[in-house]
């Protein structure tokens, strides 16, 4: 077997794999670092500072803190589950980058599904919660997989419908097409066409990934790390990078989907794409850090009374406008 | 509630939100209120109450002005005070009285005794504090008939196991003495 | 629901004493959960069993004791002044509430007098100090309800409280600084300047924390409806302090039993009359700032003189045979101390009450039916402080 005879997709898909668990790792390390000072700026102290200068070190510390921590099992719980849940976690995360174009020509796979492969991928993280809550054999884990499941279920159903109206709009699921589709500047991207369906996604995905204020599922005063509780070492740290990875992922997917993708004027298109991501990045942290955590059938009732009921107007009105000025 | 209502009331639901967020935000560019320990250090502890020691004479830096009467011991709610004294030599109480010092705080009337029944000073020969039950209450310091307590500044204080923190007296006395020999 | 009572009483049982005896009047499918005493959000070490049907409270029971520390023991066993030590430790929080509860219990047996100017330091400093419950207060309410960041503000407000009465008290939390008769030390004036800076201060920070916390649509809706007390059941359980002031009953013991100086002051008492979580938090904001008028009232009236009775007693000695009662209002409460005297040097008998014990026993009643988040949200609205409860 030689070199010519491998197609092509694969040379590329294994490149980006590569490429993008480096990414990953690499934004894992630097967004706990970027989380934790801007926490500490904001409660004005200074966060990390004495491991490196400045505590630039802390990340890596940490990592390797948690991968020197003894991985135990806790007593009564069903160990093939308890040790499935943080890789299931953890494992669609480079499986829903590569769909994602960084670039003219910086993209894994060839699809024209993009919006379905990354939405259903999604899913798997909340398989991985349940799973890890239940295998727990901890009360307040259970309650937190409950809540987990319930809160995602809940808020994949205006993320689909906002996600929807933007295809229709576009006319494809492609998502190099929708990049395309949008120009440089800020009033030719989509959310100025579609702002509610942007801030429906945006909401939906801060609780699909259980950041504040929607992050009952990890809600650390009353349920002591619910879903985590029991994981120690290497098992917190693979939720935990899957978590960031999870924020970058849905930061990802609306930088492409409503703010442009990599148009951008002068600079190239890849520094546009990753500002814009890092830009939502940072106000997903800092929401994190300025709201209280909404009690859990105000969240349900946020979901289904609200932004469900929201997302299908936005569709429909999306659908006659695009029947009535030329579209899909 | 009328639908309008419901949409007003959502609407500044979420001003409310954004005000939040610019109130983090700003305070995001304030400067830290943190005090890098050990590197810097805060100047407000002249006032912190850091565990007792003794106060010297004015006449003799080594000597404390203790004189040997245990009330601080017996008021000590923890028990953490150990004087330890000999009887003045009867040579020293036929002599000439010590002049009773001044006390720091105001004597209560039904305590002053006469002057010619002033009594004569013990001589302390070990003061001994059991720092790790103290609760810095300052019933010693207050009570001290001669004076000879006060707090110190000794706040950085840490010890690796509890004999570090029975401290005596009268040795950090004779290193305090020392030191401001040396200094002057 | 059906009952299913155990055959056997506790046997095959899960738990200890307390969850197997709850456990016998379980429902069906229902499960059994120990809040604490280890837990982020019981405010010390204070144990909840409950019983959860899903995300819903069926039944609770607060379980106390694991901060017993034998504090009415020791003082059977003190002399009256070295008592003040333990004062500090009952309520860290207001730990001048109770040492002017314990002087004031003392003076009130003995007729000791206390100078004018003494009173007036007296107030201040509690005030103070109360002011400094009420922010941390308000920062660990909201660490419960996962907002990190208002406990970092607080304690910086408190950081500056602290500085200034670390100058009479010598200490930044656990003070120890009232005697019979008055108080350790004198104010200064420096401390008289940093007062009315923090007075002028703080009004700015509280629009902040009002911007940021209490108009947050979030916030208001944890709290608004959750835990509601009224009166009748606020007065059936014997709850003082912001929660039945949150309730609309009126009642101050600055006002009702008026001790100290309190009564030459101008101060309107906080009064809600929703009786729910947002009325109770509503109650002690506005009493950080009734006390930072009566601080501001105090300090331009503070009269010369002695900061402690030159003929009032010290070390130890004995009153005269009797009984008092004494209360004050502290941050969570009415803090009362009853005082029995049998002439020796050691009271025969002290009897604390503590605020947040009678605040405490509203809970069972208030949790049943609610979620999960409303039990701490309510846990947190009561203002507990469970090493009082247990003393």
């Amino acid at each position: 077997m030689t070199l010519e005879s491998i197609p092509d997709e694969l040379i590329r898909l294994a490149v980006a794999l590569v490429a993008l668990m480096a990414f990953i790792a690499a934004n894992g390390i630097m967004l706990l670092y970027v989380e934790r000072k801007v926490a500490g700026h904001v409660q004005r102290r200074p966060g990390p500072f004495e491991v490196g200068p400045h505590g630039l070190f802390q990340a890596l510390a940490d990592a390797g803190k948690l991968v020197g921590k003894q991985l135990s099992t806790p007593a009564g719980a069903d160990p093939l589950l308890f040790w499935i849940a943080p890789l299931m976690a953890f494992m669609p995360v480079p499986l829903m980058f590569i769909a994602v174009p960084f670039g003219q020509n910086l993209w894994g796979l060839e699809t024209n599904l993009g919006i379905v492969l990354i939405l259903s991928f999604a899913g798997f993280n909340v398989l991985a919660l349940c799973l890890a809550g239940w295998a727990s054999n901890n009360k307040w884990s259970l309650l937190g997989a409950a809540r987990a499941v319930a809160q995602a279920v809940a808020y994949e159903i205006p993320l689909l419908l906002s996600v929807l109206a933007v295809a229709l709009m576009t006319g494809s699921l492609d998502l190099r097409v929708i990049v395309a589709h949008q120009g440089g500047w800020p009033w030719q991207w989509n959310v100025a066409v579609q702002p509610l369906a942007f801030f429906i996604y945006f909401v939906c995905s801060v609780a699909e990934t259980n950041r504040a204020p929607f992050d009952l599922p990890e809600a650390e005063s009353e349920l002591t790390a619910g879903v985590h509780t029991e994981y120690s070492g290497m098992g917190n740290g693979i939720i935990f990078l899957a978590e960031y990875a999870n924020m970058l992922v849905v930061s990802c997917v609306a930088t492409v989907l409503f703010l442009g993708g990599f148009n951008g004027p002068i600079l190239p298109g890849p520094w546009w794409f990753l500002a814009k991501m890092y830009l939502l990045v940072t106000l997903i942290i800092f929401m994190r850090w300025t709201y209280p955590r909404v009690r859990f059938d105000q969240l349900l009732n946020l979901s289904w009374r609200w932004l469900t009921p929201l997302a299908l107007a936005n569709l429909l009105l999306t659908a006659f406008f695009a029947k009535l000025w030329g579209g899909a | 509630m009328g639908l309008f209502a419901v949409f007003g009331a959502a609407l500044s639901g979420l001003k409310s939100m954004t005000v939040g967020l610019k109130v983090t935000g700003t305070n995001f560019f304030k400067p830290q209120e943190t005090v890098h320990y050990p590197r810097q250090e805060v100047d407000t502890l002249s006032t912190f109450r850091g565990h007792i020691e003794l106060v010297c004479t004015d006449e003799n830096k080594l000597a404390p002005r203790c004189v040997g009467c245990g009330l601080c011991a017996e008021l000590c709610p923890s028990n953490c005070i150990r004087v330890d004294t000999r009887e003045p030599s009867p040579a020293a109480c036929d002599t000439a009285r010590h002049p009773v010092p001044t006390p720091l705080i105001a004597v209560p009337k039904f305590r002053t005794t006469p002057p010619d029944l002033a009594p004569v000073a013990r001589e302390v020969t070990g003061y001994h504090l059991t720092y790790h039950t103290c609760s810095l209450c300052g019933l010693c310091v207050q009570n001290c008939p001669a004076g000879a307590i006060r707090f110190s500044s000794n706040v950085y204080f840490a010890g690796m196991s509890r004999g570090a923190f029975e401290i005596d007296l009268i040795a950090r006395l004779r290193v305090q003495a020392d030191k401001r020999g040396r200094e002057q | 629901m059906n009952f299913i009572p155990a055959a056997n009483p506790c046997s095959g049982l899960e738990g200890d004493f307390y969850a197997q005896r709850f456990a016998l009047e379980a429902h069906e499918d229902s499960l059994i959960l120990n809040m604490g005493p280890q837990h982020p959000s019981t405010h010390g070490v204070l144990r909840v069993i409950l019983e959860m049907d899903g995300e819903y409270i069926l039944r609770c029971e607060p379980v106390l004791g694991y901060i017993h520390r034998m504090h009415e023991a020791m003082g059977q066993n003190r002399a009256y002044v070295q008592y003040f030590a333990n004062m500090g430790r009952v309520d860290y929080l207001h730990a001048l509430a109770w040492n002017w509860a314990w002087a004031g219990a003392v003076e009130r047996l003995a007729g000791i007098e206390v100078p004018a100017r003494a009173q007036f330091i007296r107030v201040i400093c509690t005030e103070l100090n109360r002011i400094n419950s009420h922010l941390l207060w308000w920062g660990a309410y909201l660490l419960d309800l996962g907002a990190v960041t208002p406990i970092m503000y607080a304690f910086e407000d408190r950081e500056r409280i602290m500085d200034i009465l670390q100058e009479p008290t010598g200490s930044r939390l656990t003070y120890s600084s009232f005697r019979f008769g008055g108080v350790v030390a004198d104010i200064s004036s420096d401390f008289v300047r940093r007062a009315r800076a923090l007075i002028a201060r703080m009004p700015e920070r509280l629009a902040m924390y009002h911007e940021l916390v209490t108009g947050n649509a979030i916030l208001r809706g944890r709290l608004e409806d959750v835990g509601v007390v009224d009166q009748a059941m606020a007065r059936r359980y014997g709850a003082t302090g912001p929660v039945l002031r949150g309730s609309g009953v009126a009642y101050d013991v600055r006002r009702a039993e008026p001790y100290g100086v309190y009564d030459q002051f101008d101060f309107a008492i906080p009064v809600q009359d929703a009786g729910d979580s947002m009325a109770r938090y509503q109650v002690r904001m506005d009493e950080i700032e009734t006390s930072l008028a009566i601080i501001g009232q105090a300090l331009d009236g503070l009269p010369e003189g002695h900061f402690m009775n030159p003929d009032a007693p010290r070390g130890k000695w004995t009153p005269p045979v009797g009984e008092s009662y004494f209360a004050v209002e502290g941050a969570r409460g009415k803090i009362g101390i009853y005082l029995a005297s049998d002439g020796s040097d050691t009271p025969y008998r002290v009897k604390l009450r503590s605020p947040s014990l009678s605040n405490l026993s509203l809970f069972p009643e208030l949790a049943k039916g609610t979620l999960l988040s409303d039990a701490v949200a309510i846990l947190g609205s009561l203002d507990l402080v469970i090493p009082e409860i247990d003393r």
